[in-house]
């Protein structure tokens, strides 16, 4: 279906949008006397608009700001030591998203804990994991689960199929992370002059368009919720302008054909059934209450948290600022490891190291040097 | 069924039944093994030697194997270097219960793809090693070629940069037949020894300044290569890059990047522009350059960068590959 | 945060469903769009459809986008003219 754009079509069309982004941002400079301000709320809106170029060629009229939307950067040290501790254990398996081998934990990563020996495999789906587990009757497999709300139903598919399978060797270890509640954590008490939200696909797919009405009716600000390819992430940002420049605090859906005003009914219905909501640790803010989704008391025999555990050491403290770059407060240039001590190579923080990472975005497509 | 066991690698009687009745057979060369090492008379001209191992898993997939590969890989390197490649010799080690069978059907292919470009197989050695300590089977092949004719690297700006296809199919290939990602396609690797198609490109051009095959690492890392070995800045233009729908579609839903897959049938030409048509047609008139195209430019022969021209207009600069590929999830 | 693909449902076996992106194919959940038919879209993430592609809607903006660029060209001929 997307070949209904032909790539000659798209070039045109998002050039076509590029000029319009910039003909209002002048407009919005004129009016306000400074560069628009917005915060793309998604790892995945972070790497398109770098890949694609948008961000570059915007740099002189948006203030692009990435927010706290890379799962793996998001999660608290004291977390990503404690999943990576896991794999000590005698007879067990663990299972991961491909982002979380070679994060760096205090002592080590994923990776290097599977050169050491340890029986660390990457899966596709967190359903995978379940068959791993039933492919090994005699091990135990724990699925190392992170991610916003577009993930959590799929760590709720993989307890259904466990459940239903009666599988007790397979259990989760889950550090979900919810989209609301940061944002308003943002809004409440950091320091940050926006004009609006790029609102991510994924996550509105699940949650719907209204679920961020609260944006607009309490905190007066416009927000768009945006596709991935270059044209819709420059019509989004021309929506955005538009309504900023008319102080309109509105919640557009700028991804129709995906996502509705109730999002997906179903998925909802099962991330509930089977996680309620839970107070998680954010990378350098600390705990922030009703964050998170976690295993319900019911299904506790499928929760790692409560068959396993872990020694919880304190951190091993770096220089590395990815706690303020997921806020949105400093820019990856600004962290003095950024590039130096810290490469994709060699990351020093989680954003460096994830596909989706404002610092792995930013090495990867921003420098010139 | 038929295996090998460790008297296969011993150097006794069933080692010699290998070598004479699978080896030499296939490879049809006897007259190099009266000797411990293979003679070989050397015309004019410079001698290229390149080595390289091959423990590709699966060992069977879609569109060849691990002895194809084999020699491919080794003939490729030579024929990229602008050496004629003469012979190879190449090295076996085998894991202890690998069935004869499938040793059969690598050696069948290795000889068939020998065959067809003109090389000679000349030398080998067995080794086999217990069950558990290698993986199947890995071969080493070292390739001898001639150079009558080196290629100059000496490049000017708006010289143009040619790949001899599609990118990206063999890496997404060995992904669907690893079966780990529950990926399926059609595709077939791009496996091929190339010194025919480069031969062509290298009568029809004396202007070509360099070669390469983007093998591991992809397109991207390749180019990184070139342009930091010779200080260019080459710029590619995005949409030029031939890319197969499956290949886009597979990356699109794994989220790999096309340009860091590995190819093992393509080569980067850097040609001076005025003969930039005449590489083209004369890889083009051979079925494995068909989709050959032109996908950048040297724009300065300083600073040593790759940059992508987005259809946006804008640039960014690429880098080579860090780390593993790995499936981007969440 | 997600990769997120437009697939289009080639097969449906009780609870999952093969879908194919340009030639490419998997297998895919469908636990939380169990209305999906043969012929539609799905968006894919981590092994589940998650959502069906509204067509109508992505006709719409793809005509809104045409739109814009046929009114681009009849400007730019305007100014050669002028």
């Amino acid at each position: 279906m997307q070949e209904l754009l032909t790539p000659q079509m798209n070039k045109t069309v998002s050039q076509l949008l590029l000029k319009e982004v910039v003909r209002l941002s002048k407009q919005f400079q004129h009016k306000f006397n400074r560069l628009p301000a917005f915060m793309e709320v998604c790892g995945s809106h972070t790497m398109a608009l770098a890949r694609t170029g948008v961000k570059k060629a915007l740099q002189n009229d948006i203030r692009l700001i990435s927010g706290p939307g890379c799962p793996v950067c998001v999660t608290d040290q004291s977390i990503i030591d404690a999943m990576i501790s896991l794999t000590d254990g005698e007879n067990r398996i663990i299972c991961t998203f491909g982002d979380m081998m070679r994060v760096p934990g205090s002592g080590g990563t994923l990776m290097q804990a599977k050169t050491e020996g340890n029986d660390i495999r990457i899966v596709y789906s967190p359903v995978d994991a379940v068959r791993v587990a039933e492919q090994h009757p005699e091990k135990e497999v724990i699925f190392l689960g992170i991610g916003f709300e577009t993930t959590i139903p799929i760590l709720a598919a993989a307890i259904k199929e466990a459940e239903e399978k009666r599988i007790l060797n397979f259990s989760m270890w889950m550090s979900t992370k919810l989209v609301e509640p940061i944002l308003r954590y943002l809004l409440d008490y950091d320091d940050l002059a926006l004009d609006g939200f790029l609102l991510p696909g994924h996550v509105s797919m699940v949650m719907g368009r209204k679920h961020f009405e609260f944006l607009a009716e309490e905190y007066r600000l416009p927000a768009v919720i945006s596709g991935f390819e270059a044209v819709d992430l420059l019509s989004s940002l021309r929506q955005l302008l538009l309504l900023a420049l008319a102080e309109r605090p509105l919640v557009m859906n700028n991804y129709q054909n995906v996502v509705t005003e109730d999002g997906n009914t179903h998925a909802k219905h099962w991330m509930n059934h089977y996680f309620s909501l839970c107070d998680e640790a954010w990378r350098g803010i600390g705990s922030i209450p009703n964050s998170g989704m976690d295993i319900r008391k019911e299904y506790e025999q499928w929760d790692a948290k409560k068959k396993f555990s872990v020694l919880a050491k304190r951190p091993r403290k770096t220089k590395c600022r990815c706690g303020e770059i997921i806020r949105g407060l400093i820019e990856p240039p600004e962290c003095a490891l950024f590039a130096k001590a810290c490469t994709p190579l060699h990351p020093v923080g989680p954003c460096m190291v994830s596909s989706e990472g404002s610092c792995a975005a930013y090495f990867q497509y921003m420098r010139e040097e | 069924m038929e295996r090998i066991t460790l008297a296969h690698g011993d150097g006794g009687e069933l080692a010699h039944q290998l070598v004479q009745q699978l080896f030499v057979a296939h490879f049809h060369h006897d007259a190099f093994v009266k000797f411990d090492a293979a003679l070989l008379s050397i015309e004019k001209g410079k001698l290229a030697i390149t080595t390289d191992s091959f423990v590709v898993k699966p060992l069977f997939f879609p569109g060849g194997n691990i002895g194809k590969l084999a020699v491919a890989g080794t003939v490729n390197d030579l024929a990229v270097s602008g050496a004629i490649p003469k012979a190879i010799t190449c090295g076996f080690i085998l894991e202890e219960g690998f069935p004869i069978s499938d040793l059969k059907r690598i050696v069948r292919s290795m000889a068939e793809e020998a065959q067809k470009i003109g090389v000679a197989i000349v030398a080998g050695d067995t080794k086999v090693v217990e069950r558990g300590a290698a993986d199947g089977i890995y071969i080493n092949t070292t390739g001898i070629g001639i150079v009558e004719e080196p290629l100059v690297p000496s490049f000017q700006e708006g010289d143009s940069v040619i790949i001899s296809g599609s990118v990206g199919d063999h890496g997404i290939t060995i992904f669907a037949a690893r079966g780990e990602l529950g990926l399926m396609t059609n595709l077939t690797s791009d496996c091929a020894a190339l010194s025919p198609m480069i031969s062509q490109a290298t009568k029809a051009s004396k202007q070509i300044r360099i070669m390469r095959d983007p093998t591991r690492g992809g397109l991207a890392t390749a180019l990184v290569e070139i342009c930091e070995d010779f200080q260019l800045t080459i710029e590619l233009s995005e949409d030029a890059i031939p890319i197969k729908r499956e290949v886009e579609g597979a990356c699109d839903l794994l989220g790999f990047d096309p340009l860091y897959l590995a190819n093992e049938g393509k080569v980067i030409f850097i040609v001076a522009k005025e003969d930039e048509q005449k590489v083209l047609q004369a890889i083009g008139s051979r079925e494995e350059g068909k989709e050959a195209a032109v996908i950048g430019t040297v724009r300065a022969t300083e600073k040593g960068q790759l940059l992508l021209r987005t259809p946006l207009g804008t640039t960014r600069r690429l880098y080579r590959l860090t780390g593993l590929l790995l499936p981007r999830i969440c | 945060m997600c990769v997120g693909v437009p697939a289009k449902v080639i097969d449906i076996n009780g609870l999952s469903a093969l879908v194919d992106v340009m030639g490419s194919q998997m297998n895919v959940g469908i636990l939380f769009v169990p209305e999906v038919q043969i012929g539609d879209y799905v968006v894919v993430h981590a092994g589940q459809a998650m959502s069906i592609v509204d067509e109508q809607c992505a006709k719409a903006s793809l005509e809104e986008w045409r739109k814009l660029v046929d009114a681009r060209i009849a400007d730019s001929s305007n100014e050669q003219n002028g």
